[in-house]
């Protein structure tokens, strides 16, 4: 034996303080969540009713509740997806499988880039100047969702272009190739195998529409009534769950805010769950190809 | 069999109408991002200048007086603009190494259950909606705060308490939001990293967190930037989280000041400001949407860089 | 002589997986060892062994032992770094750092503890020289070592394998992806090499085996059937396997 031992394990100390702020900082991490997690439900979970649920906050009655924002929110959500997921998965379809122009692809992943970095306040004051004023919808339901409509756009584009990817070339070739029309392979071929991929992406949106607050102040305003017709609701102000949490706080009512916190959280958490339930039996279906 | 293929001869031309139809609907979908794109930029500016041209850009840009209501109203918004400057660049400097950390153990380090459990952790903090984060901003950091500048201050006959609802706590809380963004990026980048430079530095004698530090981390520092990059358009947009939590007086952004960030000037605001006042705070969303468009072309610079590495 | 590395009784499993069926082996010191054998074989698993790389697949059970200089590096004692620093590998496809040539030469020394400028220049001069490089690369030592072609890439591995100082390295077809003209290089290299260092190297072409090696092992499927001078391997094989294998009736 002419050399060193390797029979001894050698002491780096550099590798011991950066292993220790990994997971120094992982735990971090988790133990903000829990910290997030618990006091909600350490406040909210006391403080829920499930009067809240089905009451409006009214004075005269002496009742307080948020039946209203919680119409508002499932009101917006449905109006914002109705409108933005036609124009989302249909653009994705003509950028994977119509246009072969590449300049016209990067111009629109770039524009699609740009608005998913647009901030809330500034989709709140451009909804609020252009369908608020200029279309003349004023503050409402509609114009809320618009607003929205067009912030979600690239998360419902860019998961449908994903899910598109996903499906095998062979299969558009098999449908073309026994005759099929280029849009009847994408009905019958296409969209359904692209479907659990793009639902994910619905789901995320869902969830981003419902944790929004900013973009909904200027636009679908704050006002918690309930509706006096559901077609015509659409053109009157209505407050989200967020937008009540926001006014709520402001005026320091912590008890009613900390219910709505946690019913945020809870469907938050359960869009969160339902998203991952849809990608995980999707990828058992690739798995299966 | 037979008749299917007689059915597309004789409705070849309604097919063929079809077809163009469906590609010209789809084509108008896709111009959709275009057209918003354009039509905001348009009306942030079209809303945004005429209160510089009355003003001057000293008196907006540069003014550090904002009395928008007064009888001589000024509208000197140079606080507001460093606030979110200075805000955004602690934020990150505290989340960078958290969030950095916490991808490499994703990525590189932590066994698979808890990657799951980290993984789900980050999820939820980033679906937790600004507002909750504004509420327990206010309930949980700023009391901590307000302790915190207690024992500094005590005593103090000068410094203006803030009941914990400064500037410190605004940079707590969007630290605190920009974590899923940046871990989730980061992790991406790191895990692109191919599995040969990991496999080589190892075969040198090199240790895993010396591979990891030496060699991973380097080559994913076009990820990692844009991850940065991300976190700052993140944290410089961000509203509602903070409004309450940073006390809302505009002020030099000092830690333990009350102030107002471009955002939350915008929004404490508009509900009631009119003429030359409200033309003012499209002027800040105005700036603000500047930042965001410098902060795009950044990534963009970013990411064409990476790809002529490779 | 001198055998540097002795493996005794040594089985892998990749879970049920049975992949190296008690392998005995020894190499020998300042002497070029080939493995060759059909893919699949267990060769480059063998390989892996000798320096613990083995150690990042999931699910992998070793028994027996490997020797280095009669220290066991499967005792639990054994730091990993300083195995691997006296046993270095190089891999079949090229794969420097994305970083200069001289930051990929000197990455293994600074790792080392190396922080002397002077020390390093020499070191990375003394290794890009030993791999045969030097003069193609000495006027950009400070650009990226990706602008380099495959074979001066793998060279410029081999250099990088060679600055950490090791005593034994492991080259895992390393020519498989290059061109002839690159190939002829690295094996004079190897050929030059063996004086200084212990060489050990899986290849799939056994002409190149013929040229370098100075003792060969035959494997099949997790077997290792025979072993002895290269000579004797290719003129007289005495199992009959190996003459199938080296006359070309499979593999």
């Amino acid at each position: 034996m002419n050399s060193t031992t390797i029979l001894e394990k050698k002491n780096r100390l550099s590798d011991k303080v950066l292993y220790a702020l990994i997971q120094l900082s992982s735990f971090l991490a988790i133990f903000i969540l829990f910290i997030i997690i618990g006091y909600i439900l350490y406040r909210g979970v006391p403080a829920f009713n499930f009067s809240y649920l089905v009451n409006t906050t009214s004075i005269i009655n002496d009742t307080v509740g948020i039946l209203p924002n919680i119409i508002n929110t499932v009101y917006i959500v449905i109006v914002t997806l109705l409108v933005a997921c036609p124009i989302g998965i249909g653009g994705a379809i003509y950028l994977n499988e119509y246009t072969k122009n590449k300049k016209f692809v990067n111009i629109i992943s770039f524009t699609t880039e740009v608005l998913a970095g647009i901030p809330s306040i500034i989709y709140g004051l451009f909804g609020m100047l252009f369908f608020g004023s200029f279309c003349g919808f004023g503050f409402s339901i509609l114009t809320g969702s618009l607003t929205l409509a067009i912030m979600i756009l690239p998360i419902i584009s860019r998961n449908t272009q994903t899910a598109l990817e996903c499906v095998p070339k062979s299969y558009r070739e098999a449908a073309l190739g026994i005759g099929a029309t280029k849009w009847y392979m994408i009905r019958t071929v296409l969209l359904p195998g692209a479907i659990p991929g793009i639902l994910t992406g619905v789901i995320l949106a869902m969830g981003r529409i419902v944790a929004e607050s900013a973009a909904l102040l200027f636009t679908a305003g704050s006002v918690s009534l309930l509706p006096k017709n559901i077609f015509s609701h659409l053109l009157s102000s209505g407050g989200t769950l967020t937008i009540q949490l926001y006014l709520e706080m402001a005026k320091g009512n912590y008890e009613v805010s900390f219910v709505i916190a946690l019913v945020l959280v809870v469907i938050v958490l359960g869009l969160n769950m339902l998203a991952k339930w849809i990608s995980r039996k999707f990828d058992v279906n690739e798995g299966n190809r | 069999m037979e008749k299917q293929i007689l059915s597309v001869m004789n409705h070849k031309k309604t097919k063929s109408l079809v077809e163009k139809t469906a590609a010209m609907i789809f084509r108008g979908c896709a111009i959709v991002s275009v057209i918003a794109v354009i039509s905001i930029t348009g009306y942030m500016i079209i809303s945004g200048t005429p209160a510089i041209f009355k003003e001057g850009i000293t008196g907006i840009l540069f003014s550090t007086t904002w009395a928008p209501t007064a009888a001589h109203p000024h509208f000197g918004i140079a606080y507001i603009i460093l606030t979110s400057i200075v805000g955004v660049f602690l934020a990150i400097v505290i989340g960078v190494p958290i969030g950095l950390f916490t991808a490499i153990n994703l990525a590189e380090i932590a066994p698979e259950k808890i990657r799951k459990v980290l993984k789900s952790a980050i999820e939820l903090l980033a679906g937790i909606p600004s507002v909750v984060y504004g509420l327990l901003g206010i309930l949980i950091v700023n009391p901590m705060m307000y302790k915190l500048e207690l024992l500094i201050y005590k005593g103090s006959k000068t410094h203006q308490f803030t009941g914990g609802a400064n500037l410190l706590s605004a940079i707590i809380v969007l630290a605190i939001m920009i974590l899923p963004t940046l871990i989730n990026i980061s992790e991406t980048a790191l895990k692109a990293v191919p599995d040969d430079y990991r496999k080589s530095s190892l075969a040198l004698g090199a240790s895993k967190i010396q591979t990891i530090f030496k060699v991973v981390v380097p080559s994913a520092k076009s990820g990692i930037m844009s991850a940065i990059v991300l976190g700052v358009g993140r944290a410089i947009g961000e509203a509602m989280a903070i409004l309450l939590v940073a006390g809302n007086a505009v002020s030099l952004p000092y830690p333990f000041h009350s102030v107002r960030f471009l955002t939350t000037a915008i929004v404490s605001e508009m509900g009631y400001a009119s003429g030359l006042h409200r033309q003012v705070l499209f002027t800040i969303g105005l700036v603000l949407f500047i930042f965001i468009m410098i902060i795009n072309l950044v990534l963009t610079y970013i990411l064409k860089r990476g790809d002529q590495d490779e | 002589m001198e055998n540097k590395i002795q493996a005794r009784n040594l089985n892998l499993y990749y879970g049920e997986k049975h992949a190296l069926k008690d392998v005995n082996l020894d190499i020998k010191e300042n002497k070029i060892t080939a493995f060759i054998g059909p893919s699949g074989c267990g060769k480059s698993t063998f390989l892996k062994t000798l320096n613990r790389m083995n150690d990042y697949v999931d699910n992998v059970k070793i028994d027996g032992t490997v020797t280095l200089d009669d220290e066991n590096i499967y005792d639990s004692r054994v730091d990993t770094t300083l195995l691997r620093k006296k046993v270095g590998m190089v891999f079949q496809q090229p794969n420097p750092f994305p970083m200069s040539i001289y930051d990929n030469v000197a990455y293994g020394p600074r790792i080392h503890g190396i922080k002397n400028k002077k020390e390093l220049d020499r070191i990375v001069e003394d290794s890009l020289k030993a791999a045969a490089l030097y003069d193609e690369v000495s006027d950009r030592l400070h650009s990226s070592a990706l602008g380099l072609s495959g074979g001066q890439q793998q060279r410029l591995c081999i250099a990088r394998a060679l600055a950490v100082e090791p005593e034994v390295i492991l080259l895992d077809e390393p020519t498989s992806a290059l061109d002839p003209i690159s190939t002829l290089k690295i094996e004079e290299l190897l050929s030059k090499l063996k004086e200084k260092y212990t060489i050990a190297i899986v290849t799939h072409n056994m002409q190149q085996a013929s040229r370098i090696a100075d003792y060969t092992a035959f494997f099949l499927v997790g077997e290792m059937v025979e072993y002895g001078k290269t000579e004797d391997v290719f003129g007289m094989p005495k199992d009959k396997r190996t003459e199938d294998y080296i006359t070309g009736r499979f593999g």
